[in-house]
């Protein structure tokens, strides 16, 4: 063979070979096409809806929040009035893990990455002339969920919003947080109650919002390729539906309510292709394992986005152009629901000129490029049907592999799923610095003038945390102690009689408790979580 | 010297990302260093704590929800009170530039932002620690 056409292999980050020219038979062999069918009709691989961004472009969500709820009220009106269509709103850690903002734990992190949150006088400044209605909220909270949840339905009920008819989501999936991003507060199996808690809660109160969004986007910025994403997500789905089908709900009344969020940087097919075949599998696993017969319960409803995994810290302004492609990716993709990290987002949490960009970039394709001109655009090719097909299987091999070892929740609460991901997170920067994974900037074409490019740094308000903590302490002086007091003391009754809190913790909400106060009520009962450490 | 070089890892305060921790860790256990990561949401009093009672070698911090400068101010003294401050202090992470010679002020003689090389960690600290 000529020296000069043997090709090197090209594999991709989930492990599959690429070969250079695809045709209908490689279709065939992977499967063929009979997974495929329409768009909007099951299994929906094409998308979830017929017409997808014909009928409605996806909504544009940039994950936002800062300060306290005044300042972050503000950045919320500028998005909107800049075109967003919906609000993700960012807690700082504090909030997330269920601490106050007076609590000596807080010290220093109050509002810092994302908005400072105590009572629900605090969502009432921070939605304060937001149509709820036209703008829906997504809240990315998970150990404190239960909590701000509450506290969400009963701003909306005092706006005079009726509950029924409430949309919205809540990210509240603690498995993945075990895995990476670490706001945990329990241990695994009581977290994993609470999410039961909040679907069945939701379920029976407010039925159009959703309570969950399951994330592989965070294993797989812990290290997780496309195909564990997808799979250890679905495992994890998996497990709060058979925690609230314990509950006695039937699936069909709350499947059509999980949502997902999912990560794009990357390969762009391998990205393409993991979406179309995690749609197909989801609706299977919702039909076929789970038995549900509405087909909006098969539906892999899904927020896709983020890519901050794939951003680098060199030459930060050629993340602009990776948003787009990664903006790009989401809309082949059919999401639903799309948000860009920001160029800066190396460095600081992004300015209002960063964001700006962001947003501009989730517009521009809608408008100018034609993406939302047809459903799935690419399918029908080849290489991307064959692909499609080749994911899937991994996908489910790999979701078989958990159960086989004795299923998710025993895996994490083990701390083996996190030895899994840190270990390929260790290859995978390994092969960056030696060269053999290419990253612009970082192993190539890089440029030293580059490195001196200042991004401006989003300014942390020490004034703004001291306000949060005074404002705080004079609504602890003027709520009545005693609502507050039997409030907490019948969530605890709750927990300990192992009841679903959820009414108890939206009375506590009502009554002004503290997500910290609310939080320790649960923990005595629950005690908090430990750290499995593996390598 | 035989025994091998001592490393504790901590993850400052709330910060819940530990995607670089753990990289690292295996960084250093493959270059044959001892390595006692505290896991996450560690006060200064438990870093200080952990690493008099590991006998460290090098005390390194891991930090990217950017409050490193206030968690590092609480920390110097508590190491310095636990007769720690001959042993290396590091910090890496989400590290702005306009911080970097605060933290070397403190005492933080390796300062590691997002981006710096496995090698050059493990070198540095072959090559300064104590």
């Amino acid at each position: 063979m000529n020296e000069r056409l043997r090709l090197r292999p090209v594999v991709n980050e989930s492990g599959i070979e690429i070969r250079p020219v695809y045709t209908a038979g490689d279709v065939e062999s992977s499967g063929g096409f009979g997974f495929v069918g329409e768009p909007g009709a099951y299994p929906f691989v094409r998308g979830i809806h017929p017409l997808m961004y014909r009928q409605r472009p996806y909504t544009m969500r940039q994950y936002t929040g800062f300060g306290n709820p005044a300042d972050t009220n503000k950045r919320f009106r500028y998005l909107i009035a800049n075109g967003q269509t919906g609000l993700n709103v960012a807690f700082d850690l504090p909030t997330q893990c269920g601490l106050d903002s007076d609590d000596p734990l807080a010290a220093g992190e109050v509002g810092r990455v994302g908005m400072a949150v105590d009572t629900l006088a605090d969502f009432e400044i921070a939605f304060d002339g937001i149509d709820l209605e036209r703008i829906t909220v997504s809240l990315t909270v998970n150990g404190a969920a239960p909590q701000l949840i509450a506290m969400y339905l009963a701003m909306a009920e005092k706006r005079g919003y009726d509950l029924a008819g409430l949309r919205g989501t809540a990210q509240n999936d603690i498995l993945k947080e075990f895995i990476g991003r670490g706001t945990w507060i329990y241990p695994v199996e009581p977290s994993v109650k609470l999410v039961g808690d909040t679907i069945e809660y939701c379920a029976r109160h407010a039925p159009k919002y959703s309570p969950v969004s399951v994330c592989g986007y965070h294993i797989r910025e812990s290290g997780a390729n496309p195909v564990q994403e997808m799979a250890y997500a679905f495992c994890i789905a998996k497990a709060y539906a058979d925690e609230a089908l314990g509950r006695g709900l039937d699936i069909d009344e709350f499947a059509g309510r999980l949502s997902f969020n999912f990560n794009v940087f990357g390969n762009l097919f391998e990205q393409v292709c993991k979406f179309r075949a995690a749609r197909g599998l989801w609706a299977k696993i919702v039909k076929e394992h789970f038995g549900a017969t509405k087909p909006e319960s098969a539906w892999m409803r899904m927020i896709a986005g983020g890519g901050g995994g794939g951003l680098t810290y060199e030459q930060p302004e050629v993340n602009i152009v990776r948003g787009a492609y990664y903006g790009l990716i989401a809309a082949l993709s059919g999401a639903q629901t799309m948000a860009l990290c920001c160029y800066d987002e190396g460095y600081t949490i992004p300015t209002e000129y960063a964001q700006r960009i962001s947003l501009r970039t989730m517009q521009l394709l809608v408008e100018e490029t034609g993406l939302a001109d047809t459903v799935d655009p690419l399918g029908g090719s080849w290489y991307v049907e064959t692909l499609t097909n080749e994911m899937r299987a991994r996908m489910e091999r790999t979701m078989a592999e958990v159960d086989a070892a004795g299923g998710i929740v025993k895996l994490v609460a083990e701390g083996a799923i996190q030895a899994k991901v840190s270990a390929q997170a260790h290859r995978m920067q390994r092969a960056i610095e030696s060269g053999e994974f290419r990253k612009v900037g970082v192993n190539c074409y890089r440029s030293e003038q580059a490195e001196e490019h200042e991004v401006q740094l989003h300014p942390y308000q020490e004034d703004d945390a001291r306000r949060q903590v005074e404002s705080l302490g004079e609504i602890r002086n003027r709520r009545a102690a005693a609502d507050v007091a039997a409030a907490l003391a019948g969530l605890r009754r709750a927990a300990e009689a192992g009841e679903n809190v959820m009414p108890a913790v939206v009375e506590a909400v009502k009554a002004y408790a503290s997500v910290g106060e609310i939080t320790q009520a649960l923990a005595g009962v629950y005690g908090r979580y430990r750290e499995p450490l593996r390598f | 010297m035989n025994r091998p070089i001592k490393v504790v890892l901590a993850k400052p305060g709330l910060d819940g990302h530990d995607h670089g921790a753990k990289v690292v860790v295996r960084a250093l256990m493959e270059a044959g260093m001892e390595v006692a990561y505290t896991g996450l949401r560690q006060t200064p009093e438990a870093v200080a704590r952990i690493a008099l009672e590991e006998d460290a070698d090098v005390i390194a911090l891991s930090s990217m929800a950017g409050s490193h400068l206030p968690f590092c101010e609480k920390l110097k003294p508590l190491l310095e009170q636990a007769g720690l401050g001959g042993k290396l202090w590091m910090i890496g992470g989400n590290l702005p530039r306009q911080d970097h010679a605060r933290l070397r002020e403190l005492g933080f003689r390796g300062v590691f932002p997002s981006s710096s090389r496995l090698d050059d960690i493990v070198n540095f600290i072959k090559a300064n620690v104590p």
